[in-house]
């Protein structure tokens, strides 16, 4: 249904309406949070990764001058063991109130085991050392292939393998095997002139958003909540929240403040209960921050893992057959992403024999979060340099290659869908056109690589209300946070409905009593599907207003038309009146016009994405430096370039950091030993170049304006194009991400 | 606990005065008690710099520098650079060019950039991107960003 046609709004580059608010500081995020007669509230951790709590003893702690209150899970509610969605991905309600405060085991260092609240952060945090906590210490497992061996600590004495739907009969921290097959590879590796098989390792990676989690919670003796946080979903944290605390939905009111990045990880509530149930003893309002080392050593990263891929292939580039093993680190509860990771893994290619072998597995860090395309980063890691292999070993150019062996719409997936509408041939051929892939490469040890990336993209509920201002303005409530620019590119959906100029929408984000269910800002759904959501309340007020020029003009509503943002009769047009004009007469016509508009949509249609990059490998220090970087994406159609542009661009060197730099690093105790940003550490400026980013625009039947969604697409391709640049560099296959310089040495056999 | 410090300064070219306690950081005193929430904290220990400040002309973390020691001082934050009517031409900059996405480093590198282009108004990318390296974004990339800076430097010189 995508229209073809020159619009006068999407496409544009506005300045995004809450700009102002965000340069000059006066943007409230959920830490600014201020209200009277605060209380703060501070969390007790685990020092271990693995132990048994014996006994907490809270009374010295209550005793110290200024503390108001101290909770442990003893002060939950019994929940039932059930499974709550949570927008992008699901979890049980136990794990999710186990991870809160740690019931009977604590199972990473860093989880939370009872929390303070006092008068002032310091005193909070004086008082939790007088909480005196005996654990029986065990022996942690961190490694996903350590985890899976039988005589591994277990961390759930009782959890049994869902082994392709039969539980096992002994405990294991194995949580579930998943298989996918289509064809026979072994009858596509008889057909292959070239097979090659190689092992991959990732490790643990953090999304790394500038902004530490908050909440400010106030419980009323009337049983209402109200909690004032960043988040990327109001509506997930409500349902959360209740289910944690039994408390039904209607009575926790989430308010979203301005949220300082999420990339997927700020979806799961941590301190937000927390924060509540301490407002509930007190009776007083609870901010509860984390620092930078509690983000870390608390809250979901994405896993670790240890991927195999075997891939066979004709000596004229056709792929016969292929395999991946994906084990996926959960983090210490079940739910890793690599039931994602097992539908992008071969996503992009027509492969008619391929299996797909996913197992979920528990180890002693924190419980995994979604982190932008979950799971498929670690798997196109491997499976896009096997690839590389291949054309390598047959003499083929990369790009040819994926041109190929590209899947077509209606081609089947391993996981079963069919390949929906998507632009990867002409990704493939944006990078191939583009003057980076044809440049000369100048200097030793340099190297240029590619990598593609899959991502299917979601949509999911959204609600937006529009409401008709007399000048001639709107105003779009939304229930989507708005992480990187989504008010705008929303406004411009019902801007371009409405006829009227982006600037003519004063969009804002509501809290859940506010406005219409909205699932969370993840998935790459917001500018898709609350778009969607915005397009449909544009119509509905497009028909009322129609309806008003009729009556203005005493005519039925049939010979009204609305065409370039005017409103005029059908028959000669001796009638006409535009948007601004009708706005300034509905009191004379009826009153208000409020448009409302709801959307699942079912088309998110994936995105895809190809990278180039050259990069520079320092043979003395191992370094690798990133010269040019090239990403070429699908957007459907971009609504604001200006943010599609940076969606890639900032996914991109996510990515880089994936790749080169960034990774959990544990001690023999499980403890994690780099948990700051001095330790743990992201690109700077200084370490990049410039991203060029390509816009492809294949528009995407499945929304009005041929929308896909961008956001998660940019960060798959970067560690395999730079493990495959760094190969043209110096003759080395990398297999461990990050591809740190020690590991560039070790690879090189110098150290 | 000793007892509070009073601390008499300079806060974006007004005087001001304060009551803080001794350990409480500059990024606290601005935060929690003059409510200028405009620098964050975004890890407290000096290596994010979203908490960016200037004082007397040199470019800190605030999460670095104790709030007693802003006496007789003089410091700018975010919340002085614009005019009533005028936004400062970095803050015009970061919106024409798109360079913040979720906005929680813009004040940060805001203030960064402006350090930069007062001692330094031409700078090249490289000393650009040196000059903001102790700045971290997770969102954009710096494309933009640095874009930005330099849209700005040609603005203002």
């Amino acid at each position: 249904m995508a229209e073809k046609k020159d619009y006068k709004v999407v496409g544009t580059r506005p300045i995004r309406h809450d700009g102002l608010d965000k340069v000059t500081g006066r943007a409230l995020y959920g830490a600014d949070f201020q209200t009277v007669g605060l209380l703060h509230g501070k969390v007790l951790r685990s020092p271990h990764a693995h132990a048994r709590i014996k006994s907490i003893d809270t009374s010295r702690a209550e005793a110290y001058p200024g503390v108001r209150a101290v909770v442990t899970a003893k002060d939950f509610p019994a929940v039932e063991d059930k499974i709550a969605d949570l927008g992008e991905g699901a979890a049980n309600v136990k794990d999710l109130q186990d991870n809160v405060l740690a019931g009977e085991k604590v199972l990473y260092k860093g989880h939370q085991v009872a929390a303070v609240a006092a008068i002032d952060p310091h005193t909070a945090e004086e008082a939790l050392e007088l909480i005196d906590v005996e654990y029986e210490v065990l022996p942690p497992v961190i490694k996903v292939l350590d985890a899976m061996k039988e005589d591994a600590p277990l961390l759930h004495e009782d959890m049994r393998t869902d082994e392709m739907g039969e539980q096992s009969e002994k405990p294991s921290n194995v949580a579930s095997h998943f298989q996918h097959k289509q064809g026979d590879p072994e009858k596509g590796y008889a057909e292959a002139d070239v097979v090659v098989e190689q092992e991959y390792t990732t490790e643990t990676v953090h999304q790394g958003y500038i902004e530490p989690h908050n909440a400010t919670a106030l419980y009323n003796p009337d049983g209402q909540l109200t909690i004032w946080c960043s988040t990327q979903g109001a509506f997930a944290v409500r349902e959360q929240v209740s289910e944690i605390l039994d408390i039904p939905v209607s009575k926790v009111k989430v308010v979203p403040m301005e949220i300082g990045g999420g990339f997927g990880g700020k979806i799961n509530v941590y301190i937000k209960p927390i924060a509540a149930m301490l407002s509930q003893k007190t009776g007083k309002p609870v901010k509860v921050l984390m620092s930078r080392a509690d983000v870390f050593e608390g809250t979901g990263p994405t896993p670790g893992s240890y991927v195999r891929v075997k891939m066979g292939a004709t000596n004229d580039g056709r792929i016969t057959g292929a395999e991946a093993y994906l084990a996926f680190e959960a983090g210490a509860y079940a739910g890793s992403p690599v039931g994602a990771a097992a539908f992008c893994v071969f996503s992009p290619y027509k492969i008619e024999n391929a299996q797909v072998d996913g197992y979920d597995v528990v180890v002693n860090k924190p419980k995994t979060a979604a982190y932008r395309a979950p799971g498929a980063t670690n798997a196109a890691f491997a499976a896009e340099t096997v690839i590389d292999e291949i054309c390598e070993k047959i003499g083929m150019d990369p790009l040819e290659f994926r041109i190929l062996n590209s899947a077509k719409e209606g081609d089947i997936r391993v996981d079963g869908p069919p390949v929906p509408h998507v632009g990867f041939v002409e990704t493939v051929e944006a990078a191939k056109d583009h003057p980076h892939y044809s440049a000369p490469l100048e200097g030793e040890n340099v190297g240029r690589g590619v990598a593609s990336g899959y991502w299917p993209n979601f949509g999911m509920k959204s609600s937006v209300v529009i409401n008709v201002t007399a000048d001639g303005t709107i105003s779009l409530v939304e229930g989507s946070t708005d992480i990187g620019g989504t008010r705008a590119s929303v406004a411009m959906q019902a801007a371009e409905v409405l006829g009227i100029p982006a600037e003519a929408v004063t969009p804002s984000v509501a809290d859940t009593d506010s406005v219409g269910y909205t699932a969370v800002t993840g998935g790459s759904r917001t500018a898709f599907a609350t778009g969607y959501a915005a397009y449909e309340a544009a119509q509905d007020v497009k028909g009322q207003m129609v309806e008003r020029a009729a009556k203005l003009w005493e005519v039925d509503a049939e010979e009204v038309q609305f065409a370039d943002g005017v409103f005029s009769t059908v028959n000669g047009k001796e009638h006409e009146i535009d948007f601004k004009g009708l706005a300034a007469r509905l009191d004379e016509t009826g009153g208000p016009v409020v448009g409302r508009g709801t959307a699942d949509p079912n088309q998110p249609g994936p995105s895809i994405g190809l990278h180039v990059v050259d990069v520079e490998v320092d043979p003395e220090t191992g370094k690798i430096d990133i010269l040019r970087y090239t990403a070429t994406q699908d957007a459907g159609k971009a609504i604001h370039p200006s943010y599609v542009e940076g969606q890639i661009q900032g996914g991109a060197v996510q990515g880089i950091g994936w790749a080169l730099n960034e990774e959990y690093i544990y001690n023999e105790k499980g403890e994690m030993t780099n948990a700051s940003f001095l330790d743990y550490r992201i690109p700077t400026c200084l370490d990049l170049p410039m991203i060029d980013a390509v816009i492809v625009e294949v528009p995407n039947p499945g929304h009005p304006f041929g929308v896909r969604g961008v956001g998660e697409t940019p960060i798959i391709a970067p560690p395999a194009a730079i493990a495959n640049a760094v190969y043209r560099a110096i003759g080395i296959r990398m297999k461990e991400l990050p591809m740190s310089p020690g590991r560039v040495l070790q690879a090189m056999g110098k150290i | 606990m000793p007892g509070k410090v009073h601390v008499q300064t300079t806060i974006n070219g007004e005087a001001a005065e304060y009551l803080c306690e001794p350990r409480q950081s500059l990024l606290e005193v601005l935060r929690d008690v003059l409510y200028l929430t405009g620098a964050k904290e975004g890890c407290n220990n000096g290596n994010c710099g979203a908490c960016s400040v200037i004082l007397d002309g040199r470019l800190v973390n605030s999460c670095l520098v104790l709030g007693a020691e802003l006496e007789g001082k003089s410091l700018e934050t975010i919340e002085g650079l614009a005019d009533p009517d005028q936004l400062h031409p970095i803050q015009d900059a970061f919106l024409e060019n798109a360079a913040l996405q979720c906005g929680i480093c813009t004040p940060g590198f805001i203030m960064a950039a402006k350090a930069l282009l007062d001692q330094n108004p031409n700078p090249t990318e490289h000393e650009i991107r040196y000059w903001l390296a102790g700045n971290l974004c997770r969102c954009t990339g710096y494309d933009k960003i640095v874009r930005a800076v330099q849209d700005a430097a040609q603005t203002t010189s």
